[in-house]
């Protein structure tokens, strides 16, 4: 978005997919691992994730997911993944080779 | 006659007649094309941008299913040195991720430019490792090329804009060319410790602020940060909606770099290796909203429809259709975000 100075709350709710609220901080992923425009980012978490495209913006719906496969969520924390370890699972999850895991795997002598 | 409140280019509003938003649109969209020598857009897509200017509410939003993700240019300083709100800077991280919703965030300095970074490098690493242990998406590293930063009397080359005024045309090319080596191997430097300290990748913000040398050397940076950190992803986001030719002869793979337009600017970062380009088209301050953008929206169809890696379109003050003011108003910055996505098919903002 450029310089989001007093501008994230906007775009967040007008037209992005929300983060880990949802699934954007996957398909974003994708994106910067990949380079996967918008719709084959979406289309590959979601097959990965087992679901639709359009799923992935729909937070009550990500939200049992992400639960479910422990990738990490902003609320109900007790117990649940937090920060790396739960990309340990999203590296798992999509397949792709997370940079901060593979050092915290090689810190502490996996 | 009604009239619909929209606003300038500069932020403050305006009432406009249906016709004179229109009129407006699509001399918006005329300035693009003729200056781009791209296609305008169709009178369907015309017609949206209206629909889309003059939308009842404050605020309008894309389609369902039609979101997309952001990155930023410097978001975790925001809140801490531009707001001024006592945080470290791998807590505002976390506020970004679980308060605001945010897909990724980079870490900057407060003196955002890889030549400042190179010297304080040791100390932004653990602020990048903590945030990394802690956080969920993806966190990347942002800074700027600021190729003027190596003119003396701050830098060791000598200054391009002393020298082109005294008509010393071939001192200041070498003086660009020079400053060129010494910002590759910065960024390439920050580039390693950063993924040496988790980074997920590294931002190299306003490519191309010191003309084509700029550009250049963020073009080269790209190449040899990929060859050497396979798995660092890399945001390229352009300064501008054309490269400035400061020195005018510089090429990158056989392109002329000076004057080049979003659609061609994506076409050297991809062939740089760039994972995500971020194109820049500017505000016009003296037009109207419905005129920047229709305007942006122009360049950035162009864009997409040849670029290979997805586009996070640039929207903060003053660029991608939103007012050049620095609170920029919610009803312009979410008209902006929806005529981008649903007619410009950028992937990201």
């Amino acid at each position: 978005m450029g310089d989001p100075f007093s501008l994230e709350v906007a775009h967040t709710l007008s037209s992005c997919m929300s983060g880990i609220r949802t699934a954007g901080d996957l398909v974003l992923r994708m994106q910067l691992a990949k380079s996967m425009r918008i719709d084959e980012a979406k289309k590959y978490v979601a097959e990965k994730l087992g679901v639709e495209p359009i799923d992935l913006s729909d937070s009550d719906r990500m939200f049992e997911i992400r639960k479910k496969l422990n990738l990490g969520r902003p609320f109900d924390l007790n117990r649940a993944p937090k920060g790396i370890e739960a990309k340990i699972n999203i590296a798992r999850v999509l397949g792709i080779t997370i940079n901060s895991v593979e050092l915290f795997k090689e810190k502490t002598g996996f | 006659m009604d009239k619909y409140f929209t606003r300038m280019g500069d932020g403050s509003g305006v009432y406009m007649s249906a016709e004179e938003i229109k009129e407006d649109i699509l001399q918006g969209v005329k300035d693009a094309a003729d200056r781009g020598k791209i296609p305008e857009l169709t009178a369907e897509e015309m017609d949206y941008i209206f629909e889309i200017v003059t939308m009842p509410g404050n605020i309008v939003g894309v389609e369902r299913g039609r979101e997309v993700v952001n990155t930023s240019d410097s978001g975790s300083c925001k809140m801490t040195y531009h707001a001024n709100i006592a945080m470290e800077r791998s807590t505002s991280v976390l506020v970004s991720e679980k308060v605001l919703g945010a897909d990724s965030v980079d870490i900057g300095n407060m003196d955002y430019s890889y030549k400042a970074v190179k010297q304080i490098v040791h100390n932004e690493t653990p602020v990048m490792e903590l945030a990394q242990l802690n956080a969920v998406m993806p966190v990347l590293y942002g800074s700027m090329p600021n190729l003027g930063l190596y003119t003396k009397p701050d830098g060791p080359v000598d200054n391009w804009s002393e020298l082109l005024p005294m008509a010393k045309i071939d001192e200041a090319r070498a003086a660009q060319e020079e400053a060129v080596e010494h910002a590759v191997r910065d960024m390439v430097f920050v580039a390693g410790e950063m993924y040496a300290a988790g980074a997920d990748g590294i931002n190299l913000d306003t490519c191309g602020a010191s003309g084509d040398a700029d550009y250049l050397a963020s073009l080269l940076a790209t190449e040899k940060i990929k060859e050497k950190y396979p798995n660092l992803g890399v945001e390229f986001g352009a300064a501008g909606e054309f490269v400035l030719g400061m020195h005018g002869k510089l090429e990158y793979e056989g392109t002329r770099i000076a004057g080049l337009y979003p659609h061609k600017q994506v076409k050297l970062a991809e062939k740089a290796g760039a994972n995500i380009f971020g194109p820049v088209v500017n505000t016009n301050t003296s037009n109207s909203f419905p005129w920047n953008l229709a305007r942006t929206v122009t360049f950035i169809k162009a864009c997409s429809e040849v670029a290979e890696i997805p586009l996070h379109i640039n929207v903060g003050m003053g660029v991608g259709g939103v007012p050049m003011t620095e609170i920029p108003p919610v009803d312009a910055v979410t008209r902006a975000d929806k005529a981008l996505i649903e007619i410009g098919k950028a992937d990201g903002l």
